[in-house]
């Protein structure tokens, strides 16, 4: 079974985000990281290969500047190679630009049985690159999956729903969804890091995947920041160090409320 | 100048309505001259009349049977925008609300923006307000294409209100063919037992976090002090991906959006995502151990204590009070 896996490279969100005062997209310095979000989904795609004994697990990524240190660190899991989108003229691009460079880049990897992606990123968050590659694809897509198993050709989710799961199925191939922890993403080994730095890497530009710069980056986006503010902050209370009678102070601010 | 015609994307339980989808009809009324509501599954009979008061006057509801209701939803949508011409239509930030949109987006090959908290109107410009760097920077975004609009929008955005209309006009729409994308069948659905009121319709919620240092002081004082307060109880992610609640309970960027009277965080630190989830909440109480804890930076009250020597204490105060 062949498996392609969306896995996005982002600025390491433990460094606080900036805006670009220009172009008020998200500033990216420093070299970009695997998306962990996207870590669930390598790790599900290297176990659900094995489990089939056997295929190609592909890694599909669109990130400005031929960036490599986040599929690296993919690769040094088990992928086999990957997908590069890298142009300049997809700065600025929207969700529905980017997936469809991402479907486009997903026909390109060749004979693709399962997609792979997160339920969001953690940069964007947007939620909805899924849905849009599946239907641009012509594909069914199961979303939010908690669970994945696939059995004689017969995909197999547990869906996350407001009061509980479903359990929804399908044929191939699919694009499903993966929520954080369904599985245990593994450690990369020396060996595989070693491995990972002689994969291949198949870089390519938005005219190498047939699409018009016209669909994608800015003019493709279709929309336009119009104004960037600061959020009214809320001000901090009280601080009152607990020397055991902590809890008397809390009464007296619940009864205030009238909460008790 | 309003726009001609708003959808919304309603969603339903059987006949309850999600107040979400009330929400977003309250705030249709505002942006069009004409509501309407598209009702993928649920009670269409059941359901015209409160989506009617809410502002629809016509449901165009289909039923999805096993297929996934975004799936069915974006086919028949499509077909419909087609003939009716909509303006704008607003999805709630939900599983199926997401599916939909996805899908539909890349069907009529329209650009969308999710995790909405404000919609506003420039003449027949549209612009869709998020909350970015876990809610510090708001950020409108406009259209400049045409329409239709599409935008998700995160429930508690607005508040819902009733208008008093009559009960909507029903129009039953068939399913369409959704090729092969339609072929994921629902094959079981599970629901997961709670009991207080619901999470985010609470008055009271009591969330708690990696504080708490196990999986077991999570009932007796997370859960212990919700049932006192008539609350809910509410959880960080950092537990519920560590399995010791289910995600239900999940309050933050990733979880529930709540807006109670009165939120209290136990050994929750305060990162952004889990701010952006709470604090909108009218009152905030929070005991964390850590003096420098970020939650401090948005409580009323901030108690620097151990969970574990507060909590009991103030259930015994409390019980001794009731
Ligand atoms: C894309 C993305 C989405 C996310 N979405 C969400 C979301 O929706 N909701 C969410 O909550 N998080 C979300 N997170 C995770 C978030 O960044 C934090 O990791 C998480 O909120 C931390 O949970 P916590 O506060 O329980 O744990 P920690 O950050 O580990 O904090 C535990 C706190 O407990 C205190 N403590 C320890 N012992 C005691 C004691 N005995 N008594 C009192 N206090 C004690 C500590 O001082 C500390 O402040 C998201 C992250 C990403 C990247
Ligand atoms: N630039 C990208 N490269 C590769 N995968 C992506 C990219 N953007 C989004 N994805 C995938 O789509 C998921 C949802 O993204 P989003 O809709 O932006 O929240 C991500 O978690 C990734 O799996």
């Amino acid at each position: 079974m062949n498996i392609a896996v969306c896995v996005k490279q982002i600025p390491d969100p433990a460094v606080p985000g900036e805006l670009d005062p220009e172009s008020h997209t998200l500033h990216r310095v420093g070299k970009l990281i695997l998306d962990e979000s996207d870590s669930f989904g390598v790790e599900m795609a290297l176990q659900l290969a094995d489990k089939a004994g056997g295929g190609d697990v592909t890694l599909i990524s669109m990130a400005p500047n031929n960036e490599v240190s986040g599929l690296r660190t993919a690769l040094a899991m088990g992928a086999a190679k990957a997908v590069l989108v890298s142009d300049p003229a997809l700065a600025g691009s929207d969700a529905l630009s980017t997936a469809k460079v991402l479907a486009q880049a997903i026909t390109r990897a060749g004979d693709v049985d399962l997609v792979l992606t997160a339920t969001e990123s953690t940069d964007g968050y947007t939620g909805t690159v899924p849905n849009q590659i599946a239907q641009l694809l012509g594909w069914p897509s199961l979303t939010f999956a908690k669970h994945v198993e696939v059995e004689d050709g017969k995909l197999t989710i547990r869906r996350q729903t407001e009061a509980g799961y479903d359990v929804v199925e399908s044929s191939l191939p699919a694009v499903v969804s993966v929520t954080a922890g369904v599985v245990e993403p593994r450690y990369p080994s020396f060996k595989g890091i070693m491995a990972a730095k002689n994969k291949p890497v198949d870089q390519c530009t938005v005219a190498d995947l047939g699409l018009s710069s016209d669909d994608v980056g800015w003019s493709g986006a279709r929309q336009e920041i119009t104004n960037v503010a600061a959020a009214p902050a809320r001000e901090a209370g009280e601080k009152v160090e607990d020397d055991g009678s902590a809890h008397e102070r809390i009464v007296a601010f619940l009864e205030a409320l009238k909460v008790i | 100048m309003a726009l001609s015609k708003v959808w919304v994307y309603a969603e339903a339980d059987g006949t309850k309505p999600h107040s979400a989808t009330l929400e977003l009809l309250t705030k249709a009324r505002e942006l069009g001259d004409t509501v309407e509501a598209v009702l993928v599954g649920g009670d269409a009979d059941a359901l015209a009349g409160p989506l009617g008061e809410h502002g629809a006057t016509t449901i165009y509801a289909l039923d999805p049977g096993e297929a996934l209701a975004g799936v069915v939803g974006a086919a028949a949508l499509t077909e419909l925008v087609a003939t009716h011409q909509p303006d704008l239509i607003l999805f709630a930030q939900s599983y199926d609300g997401r599916d939909a949109l996805g899908r539909l987006s890349a069907a009529l090959d329209r650009p969308l923006v999710t995790n909405g908290t404000a919609v506003a109107l420039d003449g027949a410009r549209v612009s869709v307000g998020t909350a970015i760097f876990g809610g510090n920077t708001l950020v409108d975004t406009t259209f400049t294409g045409p329409g239709p609009f599409l935008a998700a929008i995160r429930p508690k955005s607005f508040t819902a209100e009733a208008s008093g209309g009559a009960a909507a006009a029903i129009e039953r729409v068939d399913v369409v063919d959704a090729g092969r994308a339609g072929q994921a069948r629902v094959l079981e659905r599970h629901v997961e037992e709670r009991e207080g009121p619901q999470l985010e319709e609470a008055a009271v919620v009591v969330s708690g976090g990696r504080g708490l240092g196990s999986a077991e002081a999570y009932e007796p004082l997370v859960e212990g002090l919700a049932k006192l307060l008539h609350g809910a109880s509410g959880a960080s992610r950092a537990i519920v991906d560590a399995g010791w609640v289910p995600y239900a309970k999940q309050v933050g960027q990733t979880g529930k959006v709540v807006k109670p009277k009165l939120y209290v965080a136990l050994g929750i630190s305060g990162a952004t995502q889990h701010l952006v989830g709470m604090k909108g909440s009218d009152n905030i109480l929070a005991i964390n151990k850590d003096s420098e804890a970020p939650i401090f930076s948005v409580a009323d009250l901030g108690i620097v204590g151990d969970v574990h020597k507060v909590v009991p204490k103030l259930i015994e105060a409390i019980k001794a009070k009731q």
